[in-house]
């Protein structure tokens, strides 16, 4: 084990997080204005901003680690070198497809940064404390929608059980091993995705087996894996372009 | 943001008359004209609330599709700081919206019946959202000078004299600060960036130069008397007014940043404190406004997605036994 191990295994960790922040909040930001009431465009954009704003924070830190600056990493890489899951890649669909991965990932969020508090990476614990405390309004209101319609009539509660057959063997991605497992547990940097997954899946059972929906028997996860390697689905290329649109396009050289 | 506040006189000639009690009538004005503020359970004219309403609804459907232009953009907003600006104003925007659909429901229509009004194209909105914002450039014109005008009518209007509007504005107005902020500060760092950007920007500003003469509404000298409307403290000011006021305050903002007016005839006349300029062609104006400009029926198609995609979502969290209540303030 020597710093530079220690260092590749962090950074591919905050890569993975940063980009799963960006990219879901973009997606989520697509909200504001369409939501299915006022009140929910205006929470899917307070999420949204905490998203991005945390995805900053990660950049930076990333950029204190020798990588390029929060601008650059997100204005100018390729679509391989982005190494977030499939699951925030999609398209936002319709509320009940975004309500239930909001429940999905909002989950995984908060108990990856409940564990990272205890991070031998000090920045990276302070870090999640702060977060821990911004994202228990995002499960809050992922829980209380979710119930909302998965407790609403005939026609919500089958759309909520169809939005999440399709979503449970999506959310799988966010946990695709890297291969730095080994090193992230013995350094104390993270307990590893494993151990993240088994929490994430007995709070999520829990709580969909309490509204009445019916965790999907599919074991098939290949669709959902390949995002932490920087393999996209086909909506990750056009979305990268529409975030590259004015940076690239107008004027490279340019400070906007 | 918001609309200029113009009223539709061609709208209004379609109401019914309401003939008022004269006596209350006369106390009504009276308290009007010592400053006191109307609020909802009080009694009023019927013609008072009918125009407050239209009004107050015309600002909240102005906002919910001001937030759209924009909100296309969010997405591709070139930089940290501008996405996460970007983000935040279009969603305070929403929020205005919220803000002024709950006051206008103290007067007694319910927001259902507002948004439906909305999508049949019965109630109207802002004509200046009906112009495409092209470019990244054209949402920082929207950010400095729409904006802009929207403050100089709002401003007004939280001096006006119905109560739950005046407490609504005020709180529209502090963060209609903010976003003009960020609006000079995107729009600034084009005209003073590389040549590229400062064409851009200067190309956006010519775009959006008609529509933000029209913001306001028609000259004075052509709208219909509104001092009914005055005396009462439901408009504020005149079109006029509210425009030369916006001229002398942005003009030379505009100027500074090294980007010309595209308009060879506007001028200054220092003795009247009055500007003037082409005609900006008032029936493009009209034409907008009854539904046949470049986006209205874009913009309406993304509220009747929203309405559609979002009812199995009402539908569901509607709870039968809930009877509506008009709300108190």
């Amino acid at each position: 084990m020597n710093d530079i191990d220690y260092n590749t295994a962090l950074k591919e960790l905050l890569f993975k997080m940063a980009d799963d922040q960006y990219i879901y909040g973009h997606r989520t930001s697509e909200w504001i204005g369409i939501g299915p009431i006022i009140e929910e465009d205006i929470a899917f954009g307070s999420i949204a901003q905490d998203k991005v704003g945390h995805s900053l924070n990660i950049y930076q830190m990333l950029h204190q680690l020798g990588e390029a600056d929060a601008e650059k990493l997100v204005f100018t890489r390729n679509e391989n070198e982005y190494k977030c899951c499939h699951l925030v890649e999609l398209p936002i669909g319709e509320y009940d497809f975004a309500i239930m991965r909001h429940f999905m990932f909002e989950h995984a969020e908060y108990i990856r940064f409940e564990m990272l508090t205890e991070s031998s990476y000090h920045p990276l614990a302070n870090l999640a404390k702060k977060y821990k405390g911004e994202i228990k309004y995002h499960i809050f209101h992922a829980n209380t929608w979710l119930k909302l319609l998965a407790e609403g009539n005939e026609e919500s509660k089958g759309r909520m059980q169809s939005a999440l057959n399709q979503v449970y063997p999506m959310a799988m991605g966010i946990f695709e091993e890297s291969p730095y497992e080994e090193i992230l547990r013995s350094e104390h940097i993270f307990k590893g995705e494993a151990a993240l997954k088994s929490v994430w899946m007995e709070r999520t059972e829990e709580f969909l087996q309490s509204v009445g929906l019916q965790i999907p028997n599919n074991k098939d996860f290949s669709e959902a894996m390949g995002g932490r390697k920087g393999y996209h689905t086909e909506y990750f290329g056009p979305l990268l372009k529409e975030i590259k649109e004015v940076f690239v396009t107008e004027d490279p050289s340019a400070s906007w | 943001m918001y609309g200029g506040g113009f009223v539709d006189e061609k709208e209004r000639q379609k109401d019914p008359v309401v003939q008022d009690d004269p006596i209350k009538l006369a106390a009504f004005e009276a308290r009007i004209a010592a400053g006191e503020k109307v609020e909802p359970g009080d009694w009023m004219p019927a013609d008072y609330r009918r125009q407050l309403i239209r009004m107050i609804e015309q600002h909240a459907h102005s906002e919910i599709i001001g937030a759209l232009p924009e909100g296309t953009w969010i997405t591709r907003a070139p930089s940290f700081k501008r996405k996460m600006a970007i983000m935040a104003k279009v969603q305070d925007e929403i929020g205005h919206a919220q803000m002024l659909y709950s006051a206008c429901e103290t007067l007694g229509k319910s927001r259902e019946q507002m948004l439906n009004d909305l999508l049949s194209g019965k109630s109207k909105y802002s004509n200046v959202f009906n112009y495409p914002a092209i470019t990244w450039a054209d949402v920082t014109v929207i950010g400095f000078l729409i904006d802009a005008a929207a403050i100089v009518n709002q401003v007004l209007n939280s001096k006006g004299s119905y109560g739950p509007y005046c407490r609504a504005l005020e709180r529209i107005c502090y963060e209609e600060a903010f976003h003009l902020k960020q609006g000079q500060d995107a729009f600034a760092a084009l005209a003073l960036g590389t040549p590229t950007q400062k064409a851009l920007v200067q190309e956006a500003l010519n775009r959006w130069w008609k529509p933000i003469i029209h913001f306001f509404g028609p000259s004075d000298k052509m709208s219909v008397h509104s001092e009914k409307l005055m005396r009462w403290k439901v408009k504020m000011a005149s079109n006029d007014d509210m425009r030369n006021q916006f001229l002398s305050t942005y003009v030379p903002k505009i100027q500074e940043l090294g980007l010309s007016i595209p308009d060879p005839n506007l001028c200054y006349h220092e003795e009247s404190n009055s500007w003037t300029f082409s005609d900006p062609d008032w029936d493009e104006f009209f034409r907008v406004i009854n539904g046949d400009g470049p986006c209205n029926k874009e913009r309406l198609a993304v509220r009747w997605w929203a309405e559609e995609h979002g009812r199995w979502v009402r539908n569901a969290i509607i709870n039968p036994n809930e009877r509506y209540v008009v709300p108190l303030a």
